[in-house]
């Protein structure tokens, strides 16, 4: 497949937005202007591009939630929170490309009838925000945001807005509420953030690799996305691999590739020849799934079929010297970290796996632990919480026991019961100070 | 390995930050920033950013500093703050090494530099070293996982370490 998300890889100043107008950006926008915003939302819809931020949501089916008739000023929001572990590929687009995500953004907000956008980019990524704002810059120099955008008429004003540190801030409504100036609390839905939004308004939050489709699907139409890919899942996907492959990295793919493809052609196959044990298919949140899998299409629907999800397209390959114990113990430090603590499901629940888990892997495990973790994962997602990080972190449990359960028994066969410890004396805390007792 | 960059972190000690006041450089960001949002409210993180970029950290003063002038309880503030992982609530040392503990980067050899470091630096997770060089932190995924092992020191990310780069890093940060 020709690179289109990333055709600008490779080329000497790829992020400046002469380079950018060499390679025909900022066409798209030109003949979007002279097209109806219902009509972009109409060509965006027939695209069937669907959310690469995670759910797979059709980008042109949200955007047309927003009431259009409401007397509220509309926002258009950025995801550039990319804190799924495992996702590196907005980072890549901002890095060879800012334009193109700026041109996409221009587009979507003109379609919603949005005159105010901002990119809620994680607070690590220190030199993807100044590489945004510099291209921000320029895309004002040349009267492609501010005021009478390219004397059409329409403005629109394009921040950047630095996150601090939470992975939760990349779910859409813990994000509106960041960037009110709060803790990343998810909102419970509805209302949906297209209807009720930041301050108050209709808001549409889309991923960074959403937008950046945006500017081709206008450019070279509807039908031409949907001739990339599989039926019900078009269009060009990047996928980031990391782990035990010769040549981890972002790789532009048409979706419905297959996982050995990815691994064995473009990847390099596996490390120091080493036999793949398993793969984490789209970014931490998607279940696991064991080698024999690999021949499935890397696709929306394919995946779901074989039980796990897309997600971000964050492909995590482990090889045969994985302890799934390990691995598992690994991703609930992560989630019991995360969870925000709205929910006593998720917070207490992602805590406690944590600690049978580790319990299992110090050689104390007990015979009921197995049952005690499907338990909590019973209870921690399908709607049990207020945003889905229940869920993200359930699916690992629940699949690293089905495809793996063997080797957490293995563990508890072999464990030996715990040394009984004294209960503590806990010291008084006042404040900052600590007094001893 | 990505030339070393990164420059040293200008740490004010606490007694400075007891109470601080914006000068007329900060005054005019600050305006620049209220005017991208209709609330005072939303600029609570951009100003927290601008402080910690100016002091180094986060200090109690400096959270009162935001709350004033936003017309917010300071308490609301440390809230924010707290919540976040990023706004350092104590003065770090000159270099904040973080090192990023997740699986990807895990699968790549972390630990090996985890245990390089704590017996190099002589101290732990969360501690700095004596001579106010060094603060040691763990880390979740840092977004870069096909580059793993990944450390990020103040601002910038070293990629692909290996304990001899990670030493030769060490050795530059002065
Ligand atoms: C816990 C959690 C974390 C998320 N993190 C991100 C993220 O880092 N980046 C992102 O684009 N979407 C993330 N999402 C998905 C967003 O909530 C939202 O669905 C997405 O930004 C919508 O964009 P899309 O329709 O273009 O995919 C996350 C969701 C959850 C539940
Ligand atoms: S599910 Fe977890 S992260 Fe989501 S709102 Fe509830 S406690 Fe917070
Ligand atoms: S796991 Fe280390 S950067 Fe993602």
């Amino acid at each position: 497949m020709e690179p289109i998300l990333l055709r600008a890889r490779g080329e000497t100043n790829s992020r400046s937005i002469s380079t950018y107008l060499r390679l025909g950006g900022y066409g798209a926008l030109k003949k979007a202007f002279i097209m109806d915003p219902a009509a972009i939302r109409e060509e965006v819809k027939n695209s069937g591009l669907r959310g690469r931020g995670g759910a797979g949501f059709p980008a042109g089916v949200k955007w047309g939630f927003v009431p259009q008739d409401s007397p509220k000023p509309k926002y258009l929001i950025c995801n550039a929170d990319e804190s799924e572990p495992g996702t590196f590929k907005d980072r890549e687009i901002i890095h060879v490309d800012p334009h193109m995500l700026i041109e996409g953004i221009i587009i979507a907000s003109y379609a919603i009838s949005a005159n105010t956008a901002y990119i809620y980019i994680r607070g690590e990524f220190v030199e993807e925000a100044r590489i945004l704002e510099q291209a921000i810059a320029e895309a004002y120099k040349k009267k492609y945001l501010g005021k009478n955008i390219l004397t059409t008429g329409y403005d629109l004003d394009l921040y950047v807005h630095r996150g601090a540190g939470a992975y939760i801030c990349g779910e859409e409504t813990a994000l509106i509420e960041s960037i009110e100036g709060k803790r990343g609390l998810p909102r419970l839905k509805p209302p949906f953030p297209a209807v009720v939004g930041v301050f108050g308004c209709p808001t549409v939050v889309n991923n960074v690799e959403t937008l950046a489709c945006v500017p081709h699907i206008i450019e070279r139409g509807a039908a031409w996305f949907a001739s990339i890919g599989r039926p019900r899942n078009t269009g060009p996907k990047l996928f980031c691999v990391s782990g035990h492959v010769n040549r981890p990295g972002v790789y532009e793919l048409p979706l419905g590739v297959t996982f050995r493809e990815i691994i064995e052609e473009h990847c390099g196959g596996m490390r120091d020849g080493k036999a793949l044990k398993a793969f984490i298919p789209g970014g931490s949140s998607a279940p696991v799934l064991p080698a024999d899998k690999v021949d499935t299409a890397a696709d929306f629907d394919a995946v779901a079929e074989a039980g796990s999800m897309l997600g971000s397209g964050g492909l995590i390959v482990m090889d045969e010297t994985v302890d799934m114990v390990w691995a598992l113990e690994n991703l609930l430090t992560f989630y019991a970290h995360e969870s925000c603590g709205q929910c006593t499901p998720c917070r207490e629940g992602s805590d406690w796996a944590l600690d049978v888990v580790r319990r299992i892997r110090r050689g104390h495990g007990r015979p009921e632990d197995i049952e005690t973790l499907q338990r909590i994962a019973r209870y921690a997602s399908q709607g049990m919480t207020i945003c889905p990080l229940g869920d993200a972190f359930c699916g690992p449990i629940t699949s690293f026991l089905n495809h793996f359960g063997h080797e957490f028994e293995a563990y508890i066969e072999a464990a030996t019961p715990a040394p009984r410890k004294k209960l503590p004396i806990l010291p008084v805390r006042s404040g900052r100070g600590t007094f001893g007792l | 390995m990505t030339p070393v960059h990164t420059e040293p972190l200008q740490v004010t000690p606490p007694a400075e930050v007891a109470e601080v006041h914006f000068d007329d450089d900060m005054e005019k960001r600050i305006r620049e920033i209220l005017k991208r949002y209709p609330t005072k409210q939303a600029a609570v993180l951009p100003l927290l950013w601008m402080c910690q970029e100016r002091w180094g950290w986060t200090s109690p003063g400096i959270m009162n500093a935001v709350a004033e002038r936003l017309e917010l309880a300071p308490a609301f503030v440390e809230g924010v703050v707290t919540f976040y992982t990023m706004y350092q609530t104590e003065p770090p040392g000159k270099y904040l090494l973080q090192v990023c503990t997740t699986l990807s980067c895990q699968l790549c050899g972390t630990s090996g530099l985890v245990d390089h470091l704590k017996e190099r630096l002589g101290i732990d997770f969360g501690e700095t070293t004596r001579d106010g060089r060094f603060t040691l932190l763990d880390v979740q995924c840092l977004g870069a996982c096909g580059e793993a092992p990944i450390i990020q020191v103040n601002n910038d990310y070293y990629t692909e370490l290996t304990p001899e780069k990670l030493d030769q890093l060490l050795d530059e940060l002065v």
